[in-house]
């Protein structure tokens, strides 16, 4: 009875609100997949530009953190039930979830990160990770004094292979001699958070004569990071800026603006600019690029920058291609 | 009978709703105080959390149709883990088990697919127990004539199973329209279980077929265990090797059919998932509930019934977990483990802490109403 009160009350309430409340009315809702929202890369880089929103517009969000397979389905329809103006959900993997959510609530707006959701409410915001990589896997080529360059990977998955390849093309491109040792840290989730094993794959990388190592391996990555800054070598992050980590050793960083993907579509649902369709973000956009801040002034050469900058525009221009792992 | 009870060092003689209602209730409550404690420090309301949590597994159908899928699974891979004991075997690959069955279920329904549901259905079953059964047999197979320890053995079991798995889902049936997500296709839809039926209110959860299959393998286990000769065999080699090889019991037999028949239950954890909800063949659908099982085995005393109210409560705390990450912004995903960590805490570990007070204390009652008689 007490319940039942309490419904209808709420009923009243928010029948008497709406007619007043307008930008009140605006909810967002993001939903990050397992790793959690402080994985130190993907979905911490998504935390990052929802808080920027919040602090921007003071507007809060609803959060939900994936733990299980099945709860992508529902923390995804869970909060278009809740009444989210858009939910924003991290991850290849909740392409399903979004699908099913989609087809169900067909007013409410879904954005899908790191994968295409073909529905006319859903909006895919995808990277062009294998072009910022090709980029990195230059000035890896073009500072390596070896001429042996190294790639630390996450979990093995079609993702992380994309900015291998994009990694070893853009090192062969620089210096067609060079040579790429790729490892993956393991074929469980677990690979993306055991910086132990990715210090380890970097240091038998070091042994077997590489001076640069790039990873893509989200945790993990902190340290090979750290194996680099012990051995004296360079090390390439991964996602957002990381040069602040080891200034002097970290090389440059390989940035994946997901944290401008995720205000921007908070902000386009909330003044309605927002659309569906397939939104995909490269070097043009500037979704996708390499970190120059004042942690690696000095250790990126200015020469290289400018041969970087070159490559970009004619990445740009279509006269370099580089292969997309995904469309082989 | 009254000298039995008496007799020095006999166990303690306590009325049965003592010992299967009683301590695991105290158990419980002893949990969610510790828990509600951590949540105060937090700054929030425990006994907000309390309801949220009841509500959010219970309160409405489709929250008891989550629940219930949970604890499909849990009773699955608690019934695997708890043959496994009976052979005094401590099986903790039911996770590489369950996961490689997946690879059973998927080939059996991304290639049989164009025959009936009720021929490609069974088939895609077996094939996922026969999976599960394989990848048990071979650490049971070590265990019985190499003497290589099963928990070595299964544990390393896992990580072969999670690379085959990868490599399988990355290299080879990986979907062309998945969109470099390592999954399959999806199945065709005469491969299906059927979900909840619409009257229930529960349609829209993954609760499915899976869940009979569950109550009808406790059944069958019960009879097996308990009221076969197989199953004697495996206590009696669980409680005494140097007995059952005296009576003419091989344990080596007897240790690769509980392995076998342990790996095969946990391959119905990939039922449940593939065939009952995904409809394809993804990673990391396992989701740590074969490691569960060992806890839910533990506390179900290897007992099909108990089994089944310990995956009952392990269901209704994922699912409340769920919905607590949902209702209260400060109870994150962490918070939610620690609160599931302290029930098994107590509800396994800790499990005899109130027991002997509680015993003693009943145990006296009993004594002076004998007296005052």
């Amino acid at each position: 009875m007490m319940k039942r009160l309490k419904i209808a009350a709420m009923a009243v309430a928010a029948v008497a609100v709406s007619g007043i409340a307008h930008a009140e009315d605006f909810k967002p809702a993001i939903v990050f997949d397992m790793g959690g929202k402080f994985d130190k890369s993907f979905n911490e880089a998504a935390y990052n530009g929802a808080e920027e929103f919040k602090k921007k517009s003071g507007i809060d969000y609803m959060e939900f953190e994936v733990t299980q397979v099945s709860q992508r389905e529902q923390g995804v329809k869970r909060m278009a039930r809740k009444g989210a103006s858009i939910v924003v959900a991290m991850g290849f993997a909740q392409a399903d979830a979004v699908k099913k959510a989609a087809k169900a609530n067909p007013d409410t707006k879904f954005t899908i990160v790191d994968m295409v959701v073909d529905l006319p409410n859903v909006q895919s915001i995808v990277f062009k990770e294998h072009e910022g990589s090709f980029l990195v896997g230059m000035a890896a080529a073009m500072t390596s004094k070896t001429g042996k360059v190294g790639f630390v990977g996450g979990m093995d998955i079609p993702l992380i292979r994309k900015f291998a390849l994009g990694y070893e093309e853009g090192a062969k491109y620089a210096n067609p001699s060079a040579e790429v040792f790729q490892n993956m840290t393991g074929t469980t989730p677990a690979a993306w958070n055991d910086p132990t094993k990715g210090g380890e794959l970097a240091k038998s990388q070091f042994d077997r004569g590489a001076d640069v190592v790039y990873a893509a391996a989200g945790g993990t990555g902190i340290g090979v990071y750290q194996a680099a800054k012990d051995a004296g070598k360079f090390a390439i992050g991964v996602d957002s800026n990381q040069n602040y980590l080891h200034p002097g050793t970290m090389l440059t960083s390989m940035t994946k603006r997901v944290d401008v993907a995720v205000r921007e579509a908070f902000e386009s649902a909330k003044n309605g600019t927002w659309k569906a369709g397939i939104k995909v973000l490269g070097l043009k956009e500037g979704g996708v690029g390499y970190a120059i801040d004042e942690h690696n002034k000095g250790v990126l050469d200015k020469d290289i920058i400018a041969k970087l900058e070159q490559a970009r525009a004619d990445i740009i221009a279509g006269k370099i291609k580089v292969t997309d792992y995904m469309s082989k | 009978m009254a000298e039995a009870k008496a007799k020095f060092g006999a166990p303690a003689k306590v009325p049965a709703w003592v010992n299967l209602g009683l301590i695991p209730f105290i158990n419980l409550l002893a949990a969610f105080f510790i828990s509600g404690l951590v949540i105060l420090i937090i700054g929030d309301n425990p006994l907000k959390a309390l309801e949220v949590l009841i509500y959010g597994a219970f309160g409405y159908p489709e929250a008891i149709g989550y629940t219930l899928y949970y604890t499909t699974n849990f009773i699955f891979t608690g019934l695997a883990v708890a043959i496994a004991f009976h052979c005094g075997l401590f099986n903790i690959g039911a996770e590489g088990q369950a996961f490689i069955s997946g690879l059973g279920v998927g080939l059996a329904a991304l290639y049989l697919d164009f025959l009936p549901f009720w021929m490609v259905i069974p088939i895609a079953i077996l094939a996922a127990a026969l999976f599960g059964a394989i990848w048990a047999y071979v650490p049971g197979y070590l265990q019985a004539k190499r003497g290589s320890h099963v928990v070595i053995t299964t544990i390393m079991f896992n990580f072969i199973a999670f690379s085959i798995m990868n490599y399988t889902l990355v290299e080879i049936l990986i979907s062309k329209e998945a969109g470099g997500s390592p999954e399959t296709r999806e199945f065709a839809e005469n491969t299906w279980l059927a979900l909840a039926p619409d009257f229930t209110g529960m349609a829209d959860s993954p609760l499915n077929f899976s869940f009979i299959i569950a109550l009808a393998l406790s059944v069958a286990f019960y009879y097996f265990v308990w009221h076969t000769r197989w199953g004697y065999e495996i206590r009696v080699v669980g409680q005494n090797e140097t007995a059952a090889k005296y009576a003419g019991i091989s344990p080596a037999r007897n240790i690769i059919l509980a392995m076998t028949i342990s790996g095969a239950l946990a391959g119905f954890v990939a039922v449940n998932e593939l065939l009952g909800v995904h409809h394809k063949v993804i990673m990391e659908f396992t989701g740590g509930f074969g490691f569960v099982g060992i806890a839910v085995a533990l506390m179900g005393r290897n007992h099909p019934v108990g089994i089944f109210m310990a995956a009952l409560l392990f269901g209704a705390i994922y699912q409340g977990g769920t919905e607590l990450a949902f209702e209260m912004q400060s109870i994150n995903k962490e918070m939610v483990i620690v609160i599931q960590g302290l029930i098994i805490l107590f509800s396994g570990a800790l499990e005899h802490m109130f027991r002997p007070k509680i015993e003693s204390f009943f145990r006296r009652a009993a004594t002076a109403k004998a007296v005052e008689a």
